[in-house]
């Protein structure tokens, strides 16, 4: 019986070229805009670490002064001062604990005639690796001595060890970094989480490519390698000794395993902002614990235009399939006659319904297809666009069958009122009529 | 034109004549408030910056290697680049307008003042406000033995005090000053004062992280930066000269240090191209959308008016059978869709008016002004007209035989 729908409603699809180019055309312009739009904010607002982001938490705490603070309104510091970041850190209350800044880090190639060149760098604690799953080609991350050892050792991104040693196992190997000898412990493997939630607020860029080098903090302390973004609460005696001055520059990330252990975490949290109140270093005792994706809603990750756009998009979808639902129900109604044969010789409701619908589904699904086609021409224009979350835009397996659930839906809904109107036609006026 | 039959007939037409106006609302809504987003953006993409602009160069050079004499390296640099051909003005400065990375600070009205009036930028650099070209509006700018060396003010505190004027755009001494001259008096930063010398009519903030209404609260202090401290360099030359002036000013800092590293070096127009990129790309992608819907809502009236005609042939038969000349014809499809253009439009209003609530809700946008009000009417009554008169005018068409057929 499908079989006999489909050859009918090609027939008429077929009969009428112009009035179905024009829907297939209208439904797949708007499954196109969609469709690009959804892809980028869904990439926009994945999770950078499905595996461990439920296990991540990011502490917040207010080293500002007392004016100006309401006690449960006013939202902690993004970033952490020097002192707390190691107070944090040195308690060991999760299974994982790192704190973080990002740099600049000047790298001159061993090669001869090799111009030196910036990369991006983390400056940060042991646990980072092991608590972010960050994967290794060769070698480890460093130990929790080489941090207080001020180590001269480094962790390179595979596409850094891929340009200065063709790809070749280099751990053990040197390289100068801001004048300085490192000695290489580990080789990542690819790996840039989308979006790049460690450098969040750090000064970076949210979405991108990952970073170069990862070195000890204190070793880049010692280097002279600045944070790249600072925030001062008070007045700054000497900006150059950043971890005695009244400035928050680094993030501090904590793995905790439980629920109980983020409960145990909050307390320890609001317990350690409490005897800083009592030593006078503190004055606001707000306090915040978020894990990754709560986190990177608060900081509202997602760019403002591309919510905006996916907005526009399933405005655009819905007047194309409001145009559908205008033309196919013009192409049903020209077509009472034919109905009514059908209905005089037998075609139940039933039957005449489904047949309508078959004949959208058809539309639904070329313009599917051809709404795909628009949505990799879309994406091809945001890989061209200069943000910095451009070369991410491709469509994945999920999209690329999301298309045609978006595509069959559209074009079903938009058949519904058509097909419904064609079988409740009263059969014998057509056959007068005729 | 008799509107009553046309309204009798619609009746018989309810669903159609519906979806005819639920498109022409929804096109009419969504465009009323994209073309205002993509004004928005334009007029965005025009801020003063108060610097001359189309004269300005930026090379970005940093320094391998410990600097033993940072200030004089700087000096020389400077001075090297002044004797390239077509360079009027350089200096050395700690930021320069939209290059998205700030020194800021707070900035206080009392020496007791416990929370800051607002945060500002500072720029630093000696002749930054020559070279950047700002039109000075009142008092004078620094004096050449009103300088200090940043890097010596950094490392003794006592020196800060010694800091003791500043010159700051207009839009900062009027927020900070409503109604009075900014000229002479006092703001507070950290633990020192500074007093204002000058007024500049503008400067923009390398970067908007505050929002585009501080966009003009800026701050230039006399502090002299060198090698270690600063790494943009800022020339000035004609426009023409300007490609040219960027080969010769790269070859001589590598001249002066070949152990540098040239990290950018670009004309001001193109680094201000470069801020407002995305402004630019979403305006283009809202033009592209709207043009897309206003295709898609016409093309929807050419299919269902060309139906309609196709399903009256023999009533308009009669019509002219009976007298009505194709003038009649033709005029009673395009008032019908004047009608349906007309309740569509008045149903688009409210729904954009709905719309722009919502994104004023959400993205900080102003209201939507009554202007497009009647502009966006306009246009979707001049879309519905052209796209009803290829069906308008085959109905018209349409010859009086068609009534006397069989039935």
């Amino acid at each position: 019986m499908f079989a006999y729908y489909l050859e009918l409603a090609l027939r008429s699809l077929k009969r009428n070229r112009v009035l179905t180019a024009l829907m297939v055309m209208a439904l797949a312009l708007g499954i196109g805009a969609t469709i690009t739009t959804l892809t980028v904010l869904r990439l926009l607002s994945g999770d950078p670490l499905p595996q461990k982001s439920a296990q991540l938490f990011y502490p917040q705490i207010d080293p500002n002064a007392k004016e100006g603070y309401i006690e449960g309104q006013t939202k902690p510091d993004q970033l952490m001062a020097y002192p707390d970041a190691m107070n944090l850190l040195q308690a060991h209350r999760g299974t994982h604990q790192a704190a973080m800044a990002l740099t600049q880090a000047k790298v001159m190639p061993k090669q001869a005639n090799a111009r030196p060149f910036f990369s991006d760098a983390v400056m940060t604690t042991a646990d980072f690796f092991a608590m972010f799953d960050a994967p290794f080609q060769y070698g480890g991350g460093w130990a929790a001595a080489d941090d207080d050892g001020r180590a001269q050792l480094v962790v390179i991104a595979g596409f850094l060890n891929d340009k200065l040693f063709a790809g070749a196992n280099s751990v053990g190997r040197v390289i100068r970094i801001n004048d300085h000898d490192l000695r290489i412990v580990g080789v990542l493997k690819p790996w840039a989480p989308q979006p790049r939630f460690y450098a969040q607020d750090l000064g970076g860029r949210s979405y991108g490519d990952g970073d170069a080098v990862f070195l000890p903090l204190q070793t880049a302390r010692a280097m002279e390698m600045g944070p790249q973004d600072t925030e001062c609460y008070a007045a700054v005696p000497d900006i150059r000794h950043l971890e005695t001055a009244p400035c928050e520059w680094l993030g501090v990330w904590v793995e905790l395993d439980s629920g109980a252990a983020v409960a145990d975490y909050k307390t320890f949290l609001d317990g350690y902002v409490k005897q800083q109140v009592a030593l006078g270093r503190f004055q606001r005792t707000e306090t915040s614990l978020l894990d990754l994706m709560g986190w990177l809603r608060q900081e509202q990750v997602v760019p403002d235009d591309v919510r905006l756009q996916a907005g526009l998009a399933f405005g655009f979808l819905l007047i194309c399939v409001v145009n559908t639902v205008g033309l196919l129900l013009a192409k049903c109604l020209r077509r009472s006659a034919e109905i009514g044969v059908r209905r005089a010789l037998g075609a139940t409701r039933r039957e005449i319904f489904t047949q309508f619908m078959v004949e959208a589904g058809i539309v639904g699904l070329a313009g599917g297809v051809l709404g795909l086609l628009f949505a990799e021409l879309g994406l091809l224009g945001i890989r061209h666009q200069p943000a910095e979350y451009a070369s991410l835009a491709h469509l994945d397996t999920w999209m690329f069958m999301f298309t045609f659930v978006v595509a069959l839906v559209a074009s079903l809904v938009a058949g519904i009122l058509p097909a419904w109107r064609a079988c409740v036609l009263a059969p014998a006026p057509q056959l007068k009529a005729a | 034109m008799d509107i009553l039959p046309i309204l009798s007939t619609l009746r018989r037409h309810k669903v159609t004549a519906f979806l005819v106006i639920l498109e022409i609302a929804l096109t009419c809504a969504i465009v009323c408030n994209a073309v205002f987003l993509i004004s928005q953006r334009l007029e965005r993409m025009q801020m003063f910056s108060g610097v001359a602009e189309h004269e300005l160069i930026q090379i970005q050079a940093v320094s391998i290697g410990k600097q033993n004499d940072a200030a004089a390296r700087a000096q020389e640099d400077l001075i090297r680049l002044r004797q390239v051909p077509g360079v009027t003005g350089a200096a050395l400065v700690n930021q320069v307008p939209f290059t998205n990375s700030s020194w800021n600070t707070s900035v206080k009205l009392g020496p007791n003042q416990k929370q800051a009036t607002l945060n500002a930028t500072q720029y630093f650099g000696e002749n930054l406000l020559q070279t950047f070209g700002t039109r000075l509006v009142a008092g004078r700018y620094f004096n050449a033995d009103e300088y200090l060396d940043f890097e010596a003010v950094q490392r003794d505190q006592k020196l800060q005090a010694k800091v003791g004027v500043i010159v700051i755009t207009q839009a900062l001494g009027e927020r900070l000053w409503p109604g009075q001259s900014a000229l002479g008096k006092t703001i507070y930063l950290g633990e020192t004062s500074v007093r204002v010398i000058g007024v500049v009519a503008g400067l923009i903030r390398p970067s908007l992280f505050n929002g585009d209404a501080s966009a003009q609260w800026s701050m230039a202090f006399p502090l002299r930066m060198n090698v270690s401290n600063a790494n943009r360099y800022v020339l000035r030359a004609a426009p023409n000269d300007r490609d040219r002036v960027i080969a010769g000013a790269v070859a001589a800092l590598r001249k002066a240090d070949p152990h540098r590293v040239i990290i950018e070096k670009k004309t001001l127009d193109e680094i201000r191209s470069g801020f407002f990129q995305n402004d630019r790309a979403m305006a283009g992608l809202l033009v592209g959308v709207c043009i897309a819907l206003l295709v898609v809502t016409a093309l929807g009236i050419v299919g269902l008016g060309s139906f309609w005609v196709a399903q009256r042939r023999r009533q308009i038969g009669v019509r002219r059978a009976l007298g009505a000349t194709r003038r009649n014809i033709l005029n009673y499809f395009q008032t019908e869709n004047f009608l349906l253009a007309t309740i569509g439009i008045a149903l688009g209003m409210v729904l954009a008016y709905g719309i722009n609530l919502f994104l004023m809700l959400h993205y900080e946008l102003p209201r939507l002004p009554a202007i497009y009000f009647p502009i966006g009417a306009i246009v979707l009554w001049l879309i519905g007209q052209v796209a009803v008169l290829g069906p308008a005018m085959r109905a018209a068409a349409v010859p009086p035989v068609v009534a006397t057929r069989s039935v």
